[in-house]
């Protein structure tokens, strides 16, 4: 869109995600002038601090919000109560993040020491040695918490893209600096690179369709399209093959950021190859991102078509739901368990999306929100144990056995966020479930919620497998595990995640009635969630 | 949140002390071992003077607002189910919480004398505190829910304090015991409270209540029986009395709380707080009264045999509630003298408890009346105070027992027709049986010849102990007079449970010179004076005489075990091992199939993550395909 007039843009709306990105870009001028002593604690502190920021500005904002939103940017970006609420959860969830990312151990973080180095090469060792740091990690942190900022808030489809490019690409670089078995992750990160731009591929193409079809690409214009039966070129109609072609490519590139079946592959092999930090933040922030974004997308552009899309969202709801949970039974490897876990937690949510309305929208922010907190815990604890002092985590499940006895702190805490993540009540986990549930039924979705409640029961078995194992079984004679004490950094980490597990499954009112959209069986645009 | 007093709002205090406490000791482990028994007796005792603030605070208000509604925590609300806890403070929950926590702390205080020597003290103080908790919960719920979640609270309580001495064989049996005939009683309890919640959509009191016009009278006189059976089971009523003699084998202070004043009583409180339920289903109202009749007939002829000076009180505790249980089944005329008694009850049943207890604690723990005999002599303080309490139990005119029981009999026969009656005559004969088994207790025990075992050496009670008697038998003496003399205490209860549909003045006089009352107290003379002659006038052996058929059967506790046995035992044996079959063979087995079924997919499956990217690729533009395909087809 080319005017004569520049655009009025709305600075302090903006504001968290130019914190963001202004520190992104001062961390890079740091990491290229400051002294190699002075640039860990500088690059902390800059992080630490734009994300703090970030998130006061966010709750600043609440009061200077219209309840029914609004747009900047010449409708690029929405600002609304679900964009508040996605950008405070992913602030909170990246300082969590971020605290297990600064967590060293014997003078070592989870990081490579020269990323660039052929692994097991001279220089390599070299490197280690001379005790190199890639905080490059800093900066790349904050333009992917950028990124999943923007994604949530995109309001249109070219916003969405470069959200979607901004979040990924240093998420690729994160998941290929793991300190170590460095071949496996860099692995994992080219799979994910290749992954990511395939469906990228995928996904643009849906963009041009919906544009062919609507001749906008803009979430409202496209909303108002479909409302009209075309636009642009098909004004007079005759479009509809391009929109519903363009909603299954659209759909494709968010399912597969979201990891619902068939498009999960990837997630299992980066989960695991991944620094466990990154992967931590990749399963609470992008996850609440991919979904932020999903959940806008289809309930205001697509909105007014949610009969088409529906079925799809159910196929591959059940379809996630299902085989994941299959899946996940025989997996003997922590990081890959929840990496599946996470697969079926994607499907839970999508069965919020298929409501298509205020009440599914409130369960699946509740639910991502509360998922988001437990996993990080989940995943704070796996960095935690490890083979032997000093070594690489210990990813095998046998190895976890009678760890009840030896940490029973530790055993404790993930027994927690196991029970959450099986929805035991008085869990987060339980509110969250009941909450989607509810909103499906609500919506004539009754088998799905079944299949739902059925893989929730396959999935307990997983979960409550790795209690027994910690609980219940003699440790192996020749497999025990050393539990690295629990520093300030990750012990706080741990500490949040109980918190917040217990807290939003005890008392979760607060959320439900302040935070979220009330249900009330409305389409979102007319109770004033989402802005068109 | 509401516009309530700090003292009413806040009513949760009254449970979220002792259950503090019951934390504190069961977490604080041995550290707690030095002082844990005196927070046990101040955290009740907390309870207490703020369940006397709450009292206060109202009876300051005009009597149709003594119902408060006290929010507490609501845990999440959907659409029409709201899921939390309320409690609900009202002129028979707050009656409830002052005899709980005040007899409470009296046999809490009482124990730190009878448990000083016991190794485990501490952990029985933390059950004790536990079961103050629970039993409040369960009087002040607003809804059957959490009126269940309290009751099973009790059970747990009364069975880990039942077995307390767990190394006794006879303890443990009879905590299992216990344990397992109230599971029949609460899953009518439970039954009953879905039923509710399927026919009016809500569990709360006052939203069942409000569309009782609307239900069936099928499913009232369903729902009512099985609150009925509820209450059989917790207040130890035929059929479900069996376990009530064998939790004699608990700590007696336990017996005095637990299975004498407050536990036992739960299910009459069930019974009034569902009171609308049984007026909208007359069948399941006669039961009750039938029930109660019977029972307080059986529980006073099992009093009457027993040598065992804790079984003999326990068959009275079976007989009184019976009694309470009579008049929940009369209706609104019933309610308040069923309470009024259900609380004199409280206060001279558990001093006759603790009573019993002085005397085993002086006596070697020796429990078998033929071996006791002229103890008055060397426990004056437990004779006076048992005394007093024996006097109000037998009805002796103007003691507490009398005002209340007198209530019941008139009630009785003024709800008219044969069936009053019935339950007049019942009630009476019931307090002539009453007067001749108390009597020989009395006797057995205080007066006689010395019939001790060799080495006994009694002594009176330690003052922590003889002064929580003390003040219940002022209670067993005076709160009769202070709780009927006027209908205080039935115009106090109205707006709680309903009025009586004609309403008697007061006329002290005419209670007095009643013709039931006159038979009454004919009655309990000539059961006295029976005991005397039988007991009194002639020595009484050390071994029991072998007895006439009815003695037997009385001892055997007429034969409730062995039907038991016969009836369902050995039948629900049979089933057992049947379902036990089944559950091996076809339900486990399908389960295990599909375990299996699961497992061996979830291998085929792995296969899928081959780990190539290509694969992978390819399964991303399979999954496009299908996506594609499913809004193809609306092209």
């Amino acid at each position: 869109m080319i005017t004569d007039t520049p655009p009025s843009i709305d600075y302090w709306l903006l504001a968290p995600m130019l914190t963001v990105f202004g520190a992104g870009v001062l961390a890079v001028l740091v990491e290229a002038f400051a002294p190699k002593a002075r640039r860990r604690p500088l690059q902390l502190a800059l992080t630490a601090a734009a994300l703090v920021a970030a998130f006061v500005l966010t709750v600043l904002q609440v009061g200077s919000v219209p309840a029914e939103g609004t747009t900047l940017a010449m409708g690029a970006v929405a600002v609304d109560r679900p964009a508040l609420f996605f950008h405070g959860t992913i602030l909170v969830l990246a300082a969590i993040a971020l605290l297990l990312i600064a967590e060293r151990r014997g003078g070592e973080d989870a990081f490579a020491a020269q990323a660039a180095a052929v692994p097991g090469s001279e220089e390599e060792r070299a490197h280690t040695l001379a005790g190199s740091e890639h905080t490059e990690v800093y900066p790349l942190v904050l333009f992917a918490v950028l990124g999943m900022l923007l994604f949530t808030a995109a309001n249109d489809f070219l916003t969405l893209f470069i959200a979607l490019e901004v979040m990924s690409l240093p998420l690729y670089l994160l998941c290929g600096l793991a300190r170590r078995r460095r071949l496996f992750s860099q692995e994992a990160a080219v799979k994910y690179f290749l992954l990511g731009a395939f469906s990228s591929a995928f996904f643009l193409f849906g963009i041009a369709l919906v544009y062919g079809f609507s001749g906008t690409v803009g979430y409202a214009g496209v909303a108002e399209a479909v409302q009209a039966g075309g636009g642009g070129a098909f004004a007079g109609g005759g479009g509809g093959p391009l929109l519903l072609l363009g909603i299954a490519l659209v759909g494709v590139g968010l399912l597969f950021k979201v990891g619902a079946v068939p498009f999960h592959n990837w997630k299992p092999d980066v989960y695991q190859g991944a620094p466990t930090p990154i992967t931590a933040l990749m399963a609470s922030g992008t996850l609440v991102a991919a979904f932020g974004a999903l959940l806008r997308v289809f309930f205001t552009a697509f909105g007014d078509t949610a009969e088409a899309w529906r079925p799809m969202i159910w196929v591959v709801a059940i379809l996630t739901m299902v085989l994941a949970a299959v899946v996940a039974v025989t997996q003997r490897d922590i990081k890959r368990l929840l990496a599946y876990s996470s697969v079926v937690h994607a499907g839970f949510v999508l069965t919020a999306v298929v409501a298509a309305d205020a009440a599914g929208l409130a369960g699946a922010m509740f639910y991502l929100a509360a998922y988001g907190f437990t996993t990080i815990g989940a995943f704070a604890v796996v960095t935690l144990v490890r083979t032997h002092e000093g070594g690489p985590e210990a990813g095998e499940l046998t190895r976890w056995a009678g760890l009840g006895r030896t940490s029973p702190a530790l055993a404790g805490a993930l027994s927690l966020f196991l029970l959450a993540f099986a929805g035991i009540p008085l869990t987060s986990g339980f509110i969250g479930k009941f909450a989607v549930f509810e909103a499906a039924v609500a919506a004539g979705a009754v088998p799905l919620v079944v299949v739902g409640v059925l893989s929730s029961a396959v999935t307990a078995f997983f979960y409550v497998r790795i209690i027994v194992l910690m609980y219940f079984a003699e440790p192996a004679a020749d497999g025990t595990v050393h539990t690295a004490r629990a520093g300030a950094l990750t012990g706080t980490a741990i500490g949040i995640g109980v918190a917040a597990t217990l807290v939003l499954g005890v008392y979760p009112t607060p959320v439900l009635d302040h935070l979220v959209p009330q249900p009330g069986g409305e389409a979102v645009a007319t109770a004033g969630a989402f802005t068109r | 949140m509401s516009d309530n007093s700090l003292v009413l709002g806040g009513a949760w205090m009254l449970i979220a002390l002792p259950l503090l406490g019951a934390a504190v000791l069961l977490l604080g482990g041995r550290r707690t071992d030095g002082w844990g028994h005196w927070l046990a007796v101040a955290l009740p005792a907390g309870s207490f003077v703020w369940a006397v603030l709450a009292l206060v605070e109202l009876l300051g208000r005009g009597a149709h607002e003594r119902s408060v509604d006290v929010p507490v925590y609501t845990w999440f609300a959907s659409g029409g189910l709201e899921v939390g806890a309320n409690l609900l403070l009202d002129p028979l929950s707050i009656s409830f919480a002052l005899l709980i926590t005040g007899v409470g702390t009296l046999i809490h205080v009482y124990s730190v004398g009878y448990m000083a020597h016991d190794e485990r003290r501490r952990r029985f103080f933390a059950y004790l505190n536990l079961f103050v908790a629970a039993m409040l919960v369960l009087v002040l719920a607003d809804n059957f829910v959490l009126l269940f979640l309290g009751w099973e609270g009790v059970g747990l309580a009364s069975y880990l304090l039942i077995g307390f001495w767990q190394h006794k064989p006879s303890a443990a049996v009879a905590a299992k015991k216990a344990f397992l005939v109230n599971r029949v009683g609460d899953l009518g309890l439970l039954i009953a409270v879905m039923v509710m919640f399927t026919t009016f959509g809500t569990v709360a009191y006052s939203g069942v209540f409000a569309e009782l016009d609307g239900a069936g009278q099928g499913v009232l006189t369903a729902v009512g029986l099985l609150l009925l059976l509820g209450a059989c089971g917790k207040s130890a009523q035929l059929p479900l009395q069996s376990w009530l003699l064998d939790a004699m084998e608990g700590p007696t202070p336990v017996s005095a709380l637990i299975h004498a004043a407050t536990m036992v009583t739960a299910g009459v409180y069930l019974i009034v707080r569902a009171g609308p339920i049984f007026e909208a289903a007359p069948a399941a109202q006669t039961a009750v009264a039938v029930v109660g009749a019977a029972t307080l007939l059986a529980g006073a002829v099992i009093g009457c045999a027993k040598d065992d000076i804790k079984k003999a009180l326990a068959g009275s505790t079976m007989s009184q509630i019976g009694y309470m249980t009579l008049a929940a089944g009369l209706g609104p005329a019933g309610y308040a003298v069923a309470i009024a008694h259900l609380i004199t009850h409280g206060f001279f049943k558990a001093g006759l408890f603790l009573g019993a207890g002085s005397v085993m604690h002086g006596m070697n723990d020796e429990v078998d009346m033929r071996r006791y005999g002229a103890l008055r002599r060397y426990m004056p303080v437990t004779f006076a105070t048992f005394g007093l309490g024996y006097l109000a139990i037998i009805g002796f005119p103007l003691l507490s027992g009398w005002w209340t029981k007198e209530g019941i009999i008139e009630a009785a026969f003024a709800s008219g027709g044969a069936s009053g009656q019935v339950y007049g005559w019942a009630a009476l004969v019931g307090a002539g049986l009453t007067a001749f088994y108390m009597t020989r207790v009395m006797i057995m025990t205080f007066f006689g010849e010395k019939r001790w075992d060799e080495g006994a050496h009694p002594h009176e009670s330690p003052v922590s102990m003889t002064a929580p008697m003390v003040v219940l038998a002022v209670g067993s003496v005076a709160l009769g007079a202070v709780l009927v003399y006027g209908y205080r205490f039935a115009a106090f209860l109205e707006p709680a449970v309903g009025a009586p549909e004609e309403h008697h003045e007061f006329h002290f006089a005419a209670m007095l010179t009643s013709w039931p009352s006159l038979a009454a107290l004919g009655l309990m003379v000539a059961g006295a004076a029976v005991a005397w002659f039988m007991y009194g006038r002639v020595p009484v052996p050390r071994t029991a005489p072998e007895g006439n058929v009815i003695t037997v059967a009385a001892r055997n506790e007429l034969y409730g075990n062995q039907i038991n046995e016969g009836l369902l035992m050995r039948p629900g044996q049979a089933v057992t091992k049947a379902l036990v079959a089944i559950d091996t063979h076809v339900v486990d087995g399908a389960v295990r199939g599909v375990a299996t079924g699961i497992r061996d997919t979830s291998g085929e499956l792995r296969r899928a993550q081959t780990g190539f990217a290509r694969t992978y690729a390819l399964t991303m533009l399979f999954g496009a395909a299908v996506v594609v395909a499913t809004l193809a087809v609306r092209i």
